[in-house]
């Protein structure tokens, strides 16, 4: 597939910002969630939040690119946070021990209630 | 009078102008002279016709002998025509009360009149020539007609080797269907046929048509209406598409009067979905385990009507169903009795029907309802698509294979098919994320690092399902190096990055399924994921 089935919005929500993506995290999602990712950076937060809750399928490339921005964020000293992952992907990120490093939340209310 | 019996009339009777008298006198220089009149006048009445209404017909045919022209009195313009061109006695040769020649002479060379016992003579010759020529004229008659029998016969008979052209050379061969197809034209060529169009996504379109009449008319209308169908089918995937779009093509050039049924289908092979749309044709049967269904759709013929709309229906087709599509050839056959076959006896046929092969079993059952007197009324078609039953006990189904070209994306179709697969399985939701994702790394895998994303390549996945364990094997094409074995990424050293970010990919397979093997030989890698049932 060569068109991107991939989107992200950055919005501040109270202390925050969030990263809204939807579609598919592949390979053709990189300069998409890279730049989003720089937008969010931008915004002077210590917490950016990526919002699974709209994405239907990550791939192993998917996966490698979220590591690369957890890494991104461990660097600059922000924390990364997730929230909207389904079971599976969920399984996912504790088989990876994406989990171990990232702060995830069941929802965006649980995310702003913590 | 036909235009043939008017050639050898007129060949036989100037060749007589011109021999008889040389005969009466052999002078060299009358020869000549005798040879030049009688030429004169062969090309005077060369292709001379008396219209059926000229009195000198029915005079001659009366007459029945030799008769001096200019002795004649009738308003007659062939007679005219003869007098113009010198003949001086006409000898009617008939058979059988017709007309069938003239023997017409020219002035004796001696310039004497004809004598009585000349005129006896040419009596004579005429009478026993008449039957003579009749009978050679009805021979070449036979044999001209014979002639052209022959080559409408070769005409027809390669008018019929390009229409089985036409038909699919093959059956669509799917693992887990079988197809069969019979079809029979009543006349050399015919207007029914079938087809089968195998789409990228392993979609089969197929469809059986039937044009009204037969022969050549209607194998003309049909070979137009194939390739349409054909070329829609191309363009799109919606059976009512295809079909709205080739009535609105064929409905301003097929001849008045003439009409196209269609019954369309498109089968997804793994789920056992068939969309259909019909345009007049006979409504489908389906066997199922519970009994017989006929499904109901349909629409105005193709070539009638421009603009027409055709509704869709999605029948599910379960392991061990067969859809059953006939033409009008088969329910409107008569036995000796003038009975009809009729749908009743065929949904007979489809709900009794056990195993085996349906077309069999349903050409057996006609051959017997009609007898071996039978001279096929109109052209039949038959074809059945079966989805084979899934075995139980001892034996286990049949392993399913397909292909997917090397281009990014298709992994996730290669997972959605194995799923399609497995559909009666009925796995729990998490089993079935974890065979998409395994399935689709694998194949992932098998495109990128076996095939190097070249879309000439294809990764072939092969689903076995035993009562305890399912196995997929995902093979690529590629001459490359054996898959690496599997190590535990580790992502802290990714995060500090001291490794690439990537390399995930064998390590979510492994930890999706229960067992993961891999192999390799010259002619590419396989990935073996093993799920326990």
């Amino acid at each position: 597939m060569t068109t991107s089935e991939f989107e992200a919005q950055v919005r501040r929500q109270e202390q925050i910002v969030i990263i809204d993506m939807q579609g598919v995290i592949n390979s053709d999602a990189e300069s998409g969630l890279s730049a989003a990712y720089e937008q969010a950076e931008a915004a002077s937060s210590q917490t950016i939040v990526l919002n699974f809750s709209q994405v239907d399928y990550i791939n192993s490339t998917g996966i490698a690119l979220i590591v690369g921005l957890l890494a991104r964020a461990r660097k600059s000293h922000k924390i990364l946070a997730v929230f909207g992952l389904s079971d599976h992907y969920r399984e996912i990120f504790n088989i990876t021990r994406l989990a171990d490093f990232m702060q995830i939340y069941q929802d965006e209310a649980s995310l702003l209630a913590a | 009078m036909s235009a043939f019996f008017q050639r050898i009339r007129l060949f036989f009777g100037s060749k007589q102008t011109a021999d008889a008298p040389d005969a009466i006198n052999g002078a060299a220089r009358s020869q000549e002279a005798g040879a030049e009149k009688a030429a004169s006048m062969q090309a005077q009445v060369e292709n001379l016709d008396i219209p059926p209404n000229d009195p000198l017909l029915a005079y001659l045919i009366s007459t029945a002998s030799a008769v001096e022209i200019d002795k004649l009195s009738m308003n007659s313009p062939t007679l005219e025509r003869l007098r113009q061109a010198g003949v001086k006695i006409s000898v009617p040769l008939v058979s059988q009360g017709e007309l069938i020649g003239l023997l017409n002479l020219g002035n004796r060379l001696s310039e004497q009149e004809y004598s009585t016992d000349d005129r006896r003579l040419l009596n004579n010759l005429a009478s026993q020539a008449a039957p003579a020529l009749r009978v050679a004229q009805l021979a070449y008659q036979q044999q001209l007609q014979a002639r052209e029998r022959e080559r409408l016969e070769q005409e027809l008979r390669v008018a019929r080797f390009i229409q089985q052209n036409l038909l699919p050379r093959e059956l669509p061969q799917m693992p887990g269907w079988n197809i069969a197809a019979f079809w029979q034209p009543a006349r050399e060529v015919s207007g029914d046929f079938y087809d089968f169009i195998t789409m990228p996504d392993g979609r089969l379109a197929f469809l059986v048509a039937d044009v009204t009449d037969k022969g050549v008319p209607a194998s003309l209308v049909m070979a137009t209406t194939r390739s349409l169908l054909r070329s829609n089918a191309e363009k799109y995937i919606s059976p009512g598409k295809v079909l709205e779009t080739t009535n609105n093509l064929l409905y301003p050039d097929i001849p008045e009067k003439m009409f196209v049924t269609c019954l369309y289908g498109v089968l997804d092979p793994q789920s056992g979905e068939i969309v259909l749309a019909n345009a007049g044709h006979n409504l489908p049967y389906q066997h199922t385990k519970e009994g017989i269904l006929e499904r109901r759709v349909r629409g105005m013929p193709l070539g009638l009507m421009p603009g027409m709309v055709y509704n869709e229906i999605t029948i599910k087709m379960n392991p061990g169903d067969t859809l059953l599509l006939t033409s009008d050839g088969l329910v409107e056959a008569h036995n000796a009795q003038r009975e009809m076959f009729g749908f009743d006896r065929v949904k007979a046929l489809v709900a009794e029907y056990k195993d085996g092969d349906m077309v069999q079993a349903i050409l057996q059952a006609f051959q017997s309802f009609t007898g071996p007197d039978y001279v096929q009324e109109d052209d039949m078609t038959l074809v059945t698509l079966t989805f084979q039953p899934v075995q139980s006990g001892a034996g286990n189904p049949q392993p399913i294979t397909f292909e997917v070209p090397s281009q990014p994306g298709n992994e996730r179709q290669a997972a959605a098919r194995v799923l399609a697969v497995l559909e009666h399985l009925h796995l729990d939701i998490t089993r079935q994320k974890r065979l998409e994702t395994a399935v689709a790394e694998a194949t992932m895998n098998a495109m990128e690092h076996g095939n190097g994303y070249n879309p000439d390549l294809l990764v072939k996945i092969t689903v076995i399902q035993e009562p305890d364990k399912l196995t997929i094997q995902v093979a690529d094409q590629g001459s490359g190096a054996p898959i690496p074995t599997s190590v535990d990424p580790d992502l802290d050293a990714k995060l500090a990055g001291l490794q690439s970010p990537r390399g995930w990919g064998l390590f979510l397979i492994k930890n999706m399924v229960d067992e993961l093997n891999t192999y390799h030989d010259p002619s590419g890698s396989t990935i073996e994921l093993v799920v326990n049932l």
